[in-house]
């Protein structure tokens, strides 16, 4: 019988947070400026998943890890050169100009086809890996929908932990408000995991890891299927960033002691300590 | 044309009341239904809902629908989704609108794919436009504003708190309609077994507070005297949460230094971080110290009102144009002088109680 988990992990790619982000109209609705010379990273929370599906898989002999990134295939190839080299995976990649208008419902059809196209994976024991949002759309939508549309009955969300029990159970910290966690218990895969940051800190780049990897990630680059994403219902107006800019007083040379009482009389405080 | 609203809501953890987000929202689905001369419906979720439903009896819903018992006590998709989508199609509404709570947020666009609908969540207001319901949200965290409008439907939106006025009214005898769910079988087969608090000292994440407090890496980093203090620094703002009130929040540098087990300071979780990658929390008023960085850093505090910040630095870029004021300073020194008045706020307060 077989053991582990077959884990996928959607993950798109995004404009690197330091970048001016600016956006203009393009013939497909609105876009950024220069979007395809911004430089890309993995979106970080999708990043989070990813590591956390490699350690998982380390913990649990018999699993496999897949990637599936929807992108510009440049991009992609672009992005794969840095994430080679942190963990072990096989690219399941889809060609498409994706970013952060795209509508989300869309990617999910793709995505949900890709993975029921991938070879050797086994649904039943499949756990489902992404970012609970992406840093583009960030709607938390995508995976959910993708989920839906394979079937999962058991998704969690803003997942900060997952431990495999004796059982082999599985147990999940979610988010919920007030910096707290849900825990829950599942019987086990298929399920589906949105993670928001783990537990995980970022690998270090391992050469050894990227040059495995490498030799399965430019057939998978060559062989990515283009995906349609066009959304004839999704209608935008009016798409601009903030325009809030506000007069700042800056306030030197006073003694801390005086910037306090301004500080406690500006939190409410003021009656009892200004006088 | 829309024709029938559905708002949506749940129980809060208490097992009786709707939480606030809930009235929010009912707020904007009956101004909506106003406009466009709708009929609003509001459906409920939860184990026992008579007493929230009678909360909110008055609020002018033609029908209000619930989903309730034993399974729908904790929140879990399988169960959820398939209540949810009961009650959406009970109503059979064009447009669905719902609090964006993590409750909501995990089971909704599950529903929404059910429906053969759209869902769009994160969404900050709505307005109508000729005849059309447009909705504004936030792309690429908080960095591009936009409006959409979608054709599809049902369209259900999940809105995102502190957006809108609540909806107030006194509680009456309200009526009930019961939609009944049949569950699918793996439906159960997770269990939610409660709550656990973050590994931290004390709680500091405090979503109703009225200040919200951002720690930067600052804190950790060499001082006047050529060390790190982390210790003194952990201090001084555990000490100030605790006679403020206020909620804590960190830029990823300092939380991405507490993950990497660096000496820094211990309460500081991923749980904390704002901007870019973390929350973009809602309170009115935010006090940044020791915040260094330029946009993506920036967009934690982007719905915070009133703006702060202590930094050594007169031309930072997390500062200058986006707080309100800026005072050159050191961090260490000015807390330490807030916490002497605060202290002595509470005492003069305590001494006024006891007379």
């Amino acid at each position: 019988m077989s053991s582990g988990y077959h884990i996928v992990v959607c993950a798109g790619i995004v404009p690197d947070p330091l970048q001016t982000l600016e956006p203009v109209e393009t013939p497909s609705g609105p876009g950024l400026k220069n979007e395809m010379m911004l430089p890309a990273v993995l979106d970080p929370w999708a990043s989070h998943a990813l590591y956390e599906a490699a350690d998982l898989a380390a913990k649990c002999p018999g699993s496999k890890v897949w990637l599936l990134s929807l992108g510009p295939k440049a991009k992609l190839q672009q992005v794969m050169m840095t994430i080679a080299q942190k963990v072990s995976f096989e690219l399941v990649a889809l060609d498409a100009s994706a970013g952060g208008f795209t509508d989300a419902h869309a990617v999910a059809e793709a995505l949900a086809g890709a993975i029921q196209k991938i070879n050797g994976l086994d649904r039943s024991r499949m756990l489902l890996f992404g970012g609970w949002e992406s840093a583009s759309r960030g709607a938390g939508v995508t995976l959910q929908l993708t989920g839906e549309r394979l079937g999962i009955a058991d998704q969690f969300q803003g997942v900060d932990q997952l431990t495999v029990q004796h059982d082999g159970s599985l147990e999940i910290l979610e988010r919920i408000e007030g910096g707290r966690h849900q825990v829950s218990s599942c019987s086990g895969a298929p399920a589906l995991f949105g993670w928001a940051t783990g537990n995980l800190p970022e690998p270090r780049n391992s050469p050894q890891i990227g040059m495995v990897n490498m030799r399965t990630f430019m057939p998978a680059l060559q062989k990515a299927e283009q995906a349609k994403l066009a959304s004839a219902s999704l209608h935008y107006r009016d798409v601009r960033p903030p325009q809030q800019q506000r007069q700042t007083r800056i306030v030197k040379d006073v003694a801390p002691k005086e910037i306090a009482k301004e500080i406690v009389r500006w939190m409410g405080a003021e009656p009892e300590v200004t006088r | 044309m829309t024709k029938t609203i559905l708002c949506l809501a749940h129980v809060d953890e208490g097992g009786r009341a709707l939480p606030k987000a809930a009235y929010e929202v009912l707020g904007v689905a009956i101004e909506l239904a106003g406009k466009l001369g709708a009929a609003l419906i509001v459906g409920l979720i939860g184990d026992e809902i008579q007493t929230a439903a009678d909360l909110i009896a008055d609020c002018g819903a033609t029908r209000i629908l619930g989903v309730f018992g034993p399974e729908f006590t904790s929140p879990r998709f399988a169960t959820d989704a398939a209540g949810l989508e009961a009650l959406c199609r009970a109503a059979e509404a064009e447009l669905v609108l719902a609090p964006a709570t993590s409750r909501f947020q995990r089971a909704l666009p599950a529903v929404g794919g059910r429906l053969s609908g759209r869902v769009d969540t994160h969404i900050s207001s709505l307005a109508v436009v000729g005849e059309v319901v447009c909705a504004t949200r936030w792309f690429y965290r908080q960095r591009i504003e936009g409006q959409i409008r979608r054709e599809e439907r049902p369209w259900i939106l999940l809105l995102d708190a502190g957006c809108h006025e609540s909806w107030r009214g006194a509680p009456a005898k309200a009526i009930l309609e019961q939609v009944t769910v049949s569950l699918a079988e793996n439906s159960l087969r997770t269990k939610v077994s409660g709550v656990r608090m973050p590994k931290t000292d004390a709680q500091t994440i405090r979503p109703e507070a009225e200040l919200l407090f951002v720690a930067g890496a600052g804190w950790t980093k060499k001082q006047a005297d050529g060390k790190p203090h982390p210790e003194e620094a952990e201090k001084l703002i555990l000490e100030f949460l605790a006679a403020s009130k206020a909620s804590l929040g960190g830029s990823k540098s300092l939380v991405d230094q507490s993950g990497e087990n660096q000496a820094v300071l211990g309460f500081m979780t991923h749980l904390n971080q704002v901007g870019q990658t973390g929350a973009t929390p809602r309170h009115p008023k935010g006090l940044s110290t020791c915040c260094h960085g330029e946009e993506p850093h920036v967009v934690g505090w982007r719905f915070v009102n009133e703006r702060r910040a202590i930094n050594l630095d007169p031309n930072c870029g997390w500062a200058r144009g986006k707080a309100d004021v800026l005072y050159v300073a050191d961090a260490f020194e000015v807390i330490k002088e807030v916490n002497a008045l605060l202290a002595a706020a509470a005492e003069k307060k305590l001494a006024t109680a006891t007379d």
